[in-house]
């Protein structure tokens, strides 16, 4: 489980999160939506220490991670993938997974988390060879969400994975999110697309300039009014 | 001009150029990562030379020891100047970093001035590569044969090692993005240091080299090499290592044969290679080899 409290970022004078609580239980998919600007990414960049947290503290189970380094916190097995992809273009797809599992120091176990991500994304065992620069928009986001598996990450943390994307590969990220869900990752999903994340998450949390508005099941926020207002694109009736 | 003598500048060129080469990687190496040119890199491959001197005078270390020792001692030296000049300003505006790379420079000069002495020092050549070879009629030191070899060698080493094996990929990580590379639970300022040691370690085997060829010590040797050799980085496109390599034999073997063939220049042997960068910066900026920066988003 992790467990964030009372998370404070600021930016120079201005305050980007103010007082954030999270709690991700394991085998759980906790999504957090919100507008431009709400603080989402804050959130995942400072749980990772990209971030200087203010306040606030950070924990897995019993360990406290507030801060620790970001390879540190890597280490114990959060893994984030970035808003933007921010694949390595300059290296091939394998490489790039392979840097995935930079900490994980048993060869076997990179080589099997190769041929796990390869399963799940069979395009990119088509391109293995390829530099990860040169991939369509969708496939270097499989390749983030890849490179991020590949530590076996106890929490795993998607950063707006659908941005971007053509509506039909929406779907099939959501799907792979899906997938991992059943396989047992606890995964903690940034997203603008809130209907989307609503509908598979266990849990939801609403970020509305830097403090949480709202919060609960899945299904619940899909039905809330205020959020169907604000985020669903429904007008009240 | 005979077919020999011009073999003779043929080889001179391409040991001249392949020293310009093992220093140039240390400029592109670390501009590739930090974009930082590092000033006291030329400073490095005087000091790399100067130990190289006092082990083999001073130690009762055997000659061929020293030449590994040396360039060993020279690559912490390179990784402890990082993290005192560089690693505390790391975040700071770029000219911040620059002036503290000119600074670290001057030091190293005074340093050498203060503890060296200021005098030129005979470098002590090692017996057996104190020979001329001739064949057929063609006559070159065997250091100038055995300058490409090394240097190649390393070459081919280094290749391999930043290709193939994962700190090289980290590397190569780090260049694209520092912040991406620590997600992936890379040791940023671990890779740092490796790419300060490599660098430093090239420079100071060149600096050996230099002194068998070119046997005079001085604190200040490193200041002109290291300008040639930041231009060579520049030509071949800063950042790509392939590229220093390609402007360190160019501006070697440039250098060498203008002398050859118009003697009279002989005295503009140093403007050459700065005319030469005017020349490729005004016709491709990034370099010979420069990254272009084009990639889907």
């Amino acid at each position: 489980m992790l467990l964030v409290e009372n998370l404070h970022v600021n930016y120079g004078g201005i305050s980007a999160l103010r007082g954030i609580d999270l709690t991700i239980k394991d085998n759980q998919i906790v999504t957090l939506i919100g507008a431009n600007g709400a603080g989402k990414s804050s959130t995942l960049r400072a749980i990772m220490n990209l971030v200087k947290k203010a306040e606030g503290t950070v924990k897995y189970n019993d360990e406290d991670l507030t801060n620790l380094a970001t390879m540190d916190i890597v280490k114990k097995g959060i893994a984030l993938s970035p808003e933007g992809r921010k694949v390595f273009s300059n290296l091939s797809v394998e490489e790039n997974l392979i840097l995935g599992a930079y900490t994980v120091k048993d060869s076997q176990l990179v080589k099997e988390g190769i041929y796990k991500v390869y399963e799940l994304f069979p395009r990119l065992k088509e391109r293995s060879w390829q530099q990860a620069g040169t991939l369509s928009g969708g496939e270097q986001q499989m390749l983030a969400v890849g490179r991020a598996l590949m530590i076996s990450p106890k929490i795993l943390m998607l950063d707006e994975p659908s941005l971007g994307l053509a509506p039909l590969l929406v779907n099939d990220i959501f799907d792979i999110i899906t997938e991992l869900h059943r396989q047992g990752n606890t995964i903690l999903l940034v997203e603008q697309n809130a209907k989307k994340a609503l509908e598979i998450a266990d849990y939801g949390y609403v970020l509305e300039t830097g403090t949480l508005v709202l919060e609960g099941g899945g299904k619940e926020l899909l039905q809330d009014q205020r959020v169907q207002e604000a985020y669903l694109g429904e007008a009240a009736k | 001009m005979s077919l020999a003598e011009f073999m003779q500048h043929l080889v001179n060129g391409t040991s001249l150029g392949s020293l310009y080469a093992l220093i140039a990687i240390g400029y592109t190496m670390v501009y590739g990562i930090l974009r930082l040119i590092n000033f006291a890199h030329g400073d490095i491959f005087m000091m790399g030379t100067y130990l190289a001197y006092y082990g083999i005078l001073f130690t009762p270390i055997p000659w061929y020891l020293v030449f590994i020792l040396a360039p060993l001692l020279t690559g912490l030296l390179g990784l402890v100047l990082e993290k005192l000049a560089y690693k505390p300003m790391r975040g700071s505006p770029r000219i911040t970093i620059l002036i503290s790379a000119i600074g670290a420079s001057f030091l190293l000069q005074n340093f050498g001035i203060l503890v060296f002495g200021g005098r030129p020092k005979a470098f002590p050549i090692p017996g057996i590569l104190d020979t001329t070879l001739t064949v057929s009629g063609v006559s070159v030191d065997l250091i100038s044969i055995i300058i490409p070899i090394i240097t190649i060698a390393l070459l081919v080493i280094l290749n391999f090692f930043i290709k193939k094996t994962k700190t090289g990929m980290a590397m190569r990580a780090l260049a694209k993005d520092f912040e991406t590379a620590s997600l992936m639970g890379i040791n940023i300022n671990g890779i740092i240091s490796i790419v300060f040691f490599i660098g430093s370690f090239l420079a100071a085997v060149g600096g050996i080299m230099w002194g068998i060829k070119y046997p005079q010590l001085m604190p200040t040797m490193g200041v002109v090499p290291g300008l040639k050799c930041f231009i060579a980085a520049v030509i071949g496109g800063i950042g790509n290592i392939t590229g220093a390599v390609l402007g360190g034999f160019i501006l070697g073997l440039g250098e060498i044969l203008l002398i050859a063939f118009l003697p009279n220049l002989t005295g503009y042997r140093d403007a050459f290679a700065f005319v030469l960068l005017i020349v490729i910066l005004l016709v491709r900026p990034t370099g010979l080899l420069g990254e272009k920066t084009s990639e889907k988003v």
